[in-house]
């Protein structure tokens, strides 16, 4: 049988089994609706109210602060639009990073078009966003600070603690995209200062179509969406049974296995890394040597291009990820890649790999067979030989 | 056109196998385009010989492509049109001929198949020219 090895869970993870059976009851014996009075809603309530705490268990936070949405992307939106609408008579000014996900770059971005003053700030070679930058940033207009917890692409990890701090001492809250790190490694809000917090489900083996925003007491926030009133009136909307318990489980699950998942994977990264740059030549790792992802390990190859490369992985049968513009609907190279520093042409040849809870050493060893044979033979292809000259 | 995401079988099919990738150390013309920062770049080398009539034709074509599935199948297509064709026929291919050969292209992806078409016209100028 032809082989099918998935290196993509930064993408998308599948759904664990174990959360697809809990899920299943949901959605016709266990069905109704959370606002109903009666015995039907009231059921579903309840198995929605412990997932609630479930959430909240993992990152200490109490369970009335925890509210779901539709998708992390709606989170983030929620916060970013919703802090500015809210506090716009305090200041309009927003502080956020250069490799944060589209959905709060594009969200800043859109605010910025309305008169909202957005500061990007810059990051090192590694990803790392200086805690000192985002003190220098703050202004007494400032209403938001919004630094993602870890990268979707180079899997770098923030240094959320100190960066809370800068902000819990400015009086300014703080949010963390942490779509990528919760279920991964260990998040405390109290301890890291956190006053917002996105998570997804689907990036840590429960299902597309849910997610959470964690939001400290106290702050205000303008709804995206008015109607019902759910969700304490910040997300009206019928809440999704099924995809809430199924997130529920996942993180259940995520909380008995996450310390061993994060070594096992730990030591994976770190032999594909290792083999990949001594087998390659002209490979360079991106991000933060240690200060990473358990599951992210993301290369650049010089004098190839990545959607080629993952073409070629794919029939190999390996499905892996690329920052090139190529790849992308905007032909335009990963932001990520390019703010730590990689020229386009260097972005254009990035790989990234990212492992899971089902990956086996001899998937990662596969790839480290498979991969340097692909290189070679696309550099064979290019007219590039050594060096950036035709 | 396609979606974007998606490939038709003959791209897939000359990316897999291409058969024309390559150099010819004593070409008679040589063309590159495109630019590393866009992510594409062509290079074309072309033999130049005689058919029957004494027109002069692409006797052998060779290329190296530094880019995407579209850039590397799109010139695999342009070596295939191309080769045999009087040097007046093979300056009347277009992008539209090689987007067809291969079935079709995404549609942000079109750019490929121009890009090849520039390439093969650069290699033979320069030929013309040293001529």
């Amino acid at each position: 049988m032809k082989k099918r090895i998935y290196l993509d869970y930064a993408a998308t993870t599948p759904t664990d089994p174990r959360v697809v059976k809990a899920m299943l009851p949901y959605f016709s014996k266990q069905f109704g609706n959370t606002m109903s009075i009666h015995s039907f809603g009231q059921r579903v309530r309840q198995a929605v109210e412990d997932t609630r705490m479930k959430i909240a268990g993992l990152v200490h936070a109490e369970a009335s602060d925890i509210f779901f949405t539709g998708s992390a992307t709606e989170a983030n939106n929620l916060v970013i639009k919703g802090i500015a609408w809210a506090n716009k008579d305090k200041g309009k000014h927003i502080i956020i990073s250069s490799t944060e996900h589209h959905c709060v770059l594009n969200a800043a971005e859109w605010l910025g078009k309305q008169g909202f003053d957005i500061t990007v700030l810059p990051v090192d070679k590694y990803g790392l966003v200086k805690p000192e930058s985002v003190e220098q940033a703050l202004r007494k207009d400032t209403i938001l600070v919004s630094i993602m917890h870890a990268n979707n692409e180079i899997g770098t990890i923030e240094p959320i603690k100190e960066i809370g701090k800068v902000c819990r001492d400015a009086g300014v809250p703080f949010h963390t995209d942490a779509a990528q790190s919760f279920g991964k490694i260990p998040i405390d809000v109290e301890r890291m200062n956190i006053d917002m917090l996105t998570a997804s489900s689907h990036k840590m083996y429960g299902p597309l179509g849910v997610s959470a925003l964690y939001v400290r007491k106290g702050i205000k926030i303008e709804p995206l969406l008015h109607g019902g009133g759910q969700e304490q009136n910040l997300r009206s909307s019928t809440v999704n049974v099924a995809g809430v318990v199924g997130f529920g489980k996942a993180v259940e699950i995520a909380k008995k296995e996450m310390k061993r998942e994060a070594r096992v994977q730990t030591r994976l990264r770190d032999h594909l890394i290792k083999n990949i740059l001594s087998k390659v030549e002209d490979s360079h790792l991106n991000g933060h040597p240690k200060r990473r992802l358990p599951n992210n390990a993301n290369f650049w190859f010089a004098y190839i291009e990545g959607e080629s490369l993952i073409m070629k992985m794919d029939a190999a049968g390996i499905a892996a990820g690329t920052g090139s513009a190529c790849s992308s609907l905007r032909l335009e190279p990963s932001h990520v890649l390019l703010a730590i520093g990689l020229k386009p042409e260097e972005a254009h040849g990035s790989l990234r790999m990212s492992l899971g809870r089902f990956t086996e050493k001899s998937d990662v060893d596969y790839a480290i067979r498979v991969l340097p044979k692909i290189v070679k033979n696309l550099r064979n292809i290019s007219p590039f030989k050594g060096s950036w000259k035709t | 056109m396609t979606e974007f995401n998606s490939y038709t079988k003959k791209v897939m099919e000359l990316f897999k196998n291409p058969k024309y990738v390559g150099e010819l150390k004593d070409a008679d013309g040589i063309g590159i385009e495109g630019n590393v920062v866009c992510g594409d770049v062509m290079k074309v080398f072309i033999k130049v010989g005689k058919n029957k009539t004494g027109k002069e034709i692409i006797k052998d074509i060779r290329y190296q492509t530094f880019g995407c599935v579209a850039a590397i199948s799109s010139t695999e297509a342009l070596a295939r049109i191309a080769k045999g064709k009087t040097l007046e026929e093979a300056l009347k291919i277009t992008s539209k001929d090689i987007a067809e050969y291969l079935g079709s292209l995404p549609k942000i992806k079109f750019h490929c198949s121009v890009l090849g078409v520039k390439t093969l016209h650069k290699a033979i100028n320069e030929y013309l020219e040293k001529k």
